[in-house]
């Protein structure tokens, strides 16, 4: 990307340090606890280190102090699926449908917008008061889902918009000149084509959703998912375990992002393997 | 969308009308509420707290934003490297931020990394308080946590840059320092106006990471609403959270103004 023509100079040094700093400023911290939640058992919250152990680990699911985290933790992630299913198949539309001006395109639009930069705890109040007021329960499956698609969702649409940017669409005119009907061009042209972009939209959808806190606050109703017991915790644990917690649902985010971009390379190869034979 | 993003606005707007006596909710319309807001010292107090802490964050992850994206397109050679390097730092994007914030109290603590350092090298010799629990906790942790909002999309547009017009003005003489002020900076605008309208809104809408990173001694104003959520001054907290909104969408449509969002995204 950058021919430069000159030999590096002291600024390339001095930017790939600084470039360096940052990222140990990011990752430097979480890994101070990925460390400290390996703590012996008579370990405190702070270096150091007595002893390494998985005691606190243990402690998280034997212990009945920290609340529901089993529970919490399942709910989570099925609200991630739902999120990541929602988010992918209607960003896919809505994206494909904003290729072209439609009625209402400009207002929903915009809508999304505000929907991204509105503190989300209004929106968690706004959701609520609203089922109070209709006289609706709060549920995680239904008031906590909509909180966070208010969320994912918008996102999910601007980075369809960024990949739908590079997508060439005379591929459909070829299909559609070749006798193909709209469905047969969404399911055998469109949507192989996209698949890789999607799988980025269906990335942040369950990882939004999954690590999702303001919006879920005041939406969930009776039954917690995992963020919010752990920033309940961060007010009364005072053991190693919340960095084991910290651990494990890193751990996990890290898991599916490995798996998000395993999916993505894997295919990407496979194009790369299928022009070479054409060529 | 509307059902989950427009009626609840309204909803939101319709209570700030409301009354409420600490225990229940009758509905009414009365300006009380705002009355009661807007003429509070302390409403206005928040409110510039916490535009100190949105611009402190706004410049430093600006110039973070814009530095790392600089090196990151202009000075990594391989494009291989380039997107690796570039995704090294999305990925904490995609972990959950409570867990980052926390992930600071061990090394910023009275007996944590930084203090214990700072003793052993003999440059003090009682911890640090100022450390956490404080505005600058509360700042670095913005810092820590939003910087990629501008990352993305500077990254995004530098990279779109064309270089030969770079090539083009080196040949014509220019240096690196001319280049970058008269090329990449006026061309990466809209992206930093992305990232500053991501950055500032969620300043803006955070009270977790002010009540945890401060112990609880500043205030920000959506961690103030927060407290009449909690004793369930829901008319009063909505009044409040409508004059946000006023002030969040003011803010944005300024940023507007100045450059148009809508052909960076459509680029």
């Amino acid at each position: 990307m950058a021919h430069t023509s000159t030999r590096r100079g002291p600024a390339f040094y001095l930017l790939a340090l600084f470039f360096a700093l940052f990222v140990a400023f990011l990752y430097g911290p979480m890994l101070i606890i990925f460390l400290l939640s390996f703590q012996g058992p008579s370990g405190g919250l702070t270096f150091p280190m007595r002893g390494v152990s998985t005691h606190w680990f243990g402690d998280l699911w034997s212990s009945s102090r920290y609340g529901d985290l089993g529970g919490a933790f399942s709910r989570s992630v099925m609200l991630g699926i739902l999120s990541m299913l929602i988010t992918a198949v209607c960003c896919l539309f809505a994206g494909l449908a904003f290729r072209r001006k439609f009625w209402g395109a400009g207002p929903l639009f915009y809508l999304s917008i505000v929907s991204l930069v509105i503190p989300g705890i209004l929106l968690g109040l706004g959701i609520s008061q609203l089922f109070q007021l209709l006289g609706f329960q709060l549920h995680w499956w239904l008031s906590a889902l909509g909180a966070h698609l208010s969320w994912t969702l918008p996102f999910g649409l601007l980075i369809m918009f960024a990949v739908l940017n590079r997508f060439d669409s005379s591929w459909e005119e070829a299909a559609r000149d070749a006798g193909a009907r709209p469905r047969q061009i969404l399911a055998y042209i469109t949507v192989p084509i996209l698949f890789p972009g999607l799988i980025a939209v269906a990335l942040f959808g369950f990882t939004l959703s999954y690590d999702e806190y303001p919006r879920s606050l005041l939406t969930v109703g009776g039954l917690n998912t995992l963020p919010i017991e752990i920033s309940n915790m961060t007010t009364n644990v005072t053991t190693p375990a919340l960095y084991a917690i910290g651990t494990v649902t890193s751990a996990i985010s890290f898991l599916v992002i490995a798996a998000a971009f395993i999916a993505i390379a894997i295919i990407q190869k496979n194009r790369a393997k299928a022009r070479g034979k054409q060529a | 969308m509307i059902a989950m993003v427009g009626i609840p606005l309204a909803t939101v707007v319709l209570l700030s009308f409301w009354e409420s006596d600490g225990i229940a909710i009758y509905p009414a319309f009365t300006l009380e509420n705002y009355r009661e807001v807007l003429t509070s010292p302390l409403t206005l107090s928040l409110f510039l707290k916490t535009l100190e802490y949105a611009s402190i964050t706004l410049v430093c992850t600006a110039l973070i934003g814009f530095t790392c994206s600089y090196f990151l397109v202009f000075h990594v050679r391989d494009l291989k490297w380039q997107i690796g390097l570039f995704l090294l730092c999305t990925i904490p994007f995609w972990t959950s931020n409570i867990i980052r914030m926390v992930s600071w109290i061990p090394f910023l603590g009275r007996e944590g990394l930084f203090n214990s350092f700072l003793i052993q090298a003999g440059l003090t010799n009682a911890p640090l308080d100022i450390l956490l629990y404080s505005d600058f906790a509360v700042i670095l942790t913005y810092i820590h946590l939003y910087t990629l909002f501008m990352i993305v999309p500077v990254f995004n547009s530098m990279a779109k840059i064309n270089p030969d017009l770079v090539e083009a003005a080196r040949d014509a003489g220019a240096g690196s320092w001319q280049i970058l002020c008269y090329i990449i900076i006026p061309l990466s605008k809209t992206a930093l106006a992305l990232g500053t309208i991501f950055v500032v809104t969620l300043v803006m809408g955070d009270f977790f990471v002010v009540r945890v990173m401060s112990g609880g001694q500043s205030a920000s104003v959506v961690s103030a609403m927060k407290n009449e959520i909690d004793q369930l001054y829901y008319p009063q907290a909505s009044a409040m959270a409508v004059l946000l909104i006023v002030v969040v969408l003011l803010m944005v449509s300024a940023v507007l103004r100045i450059v148009d969002i809508r052909s960076e995204l459509a680029r």
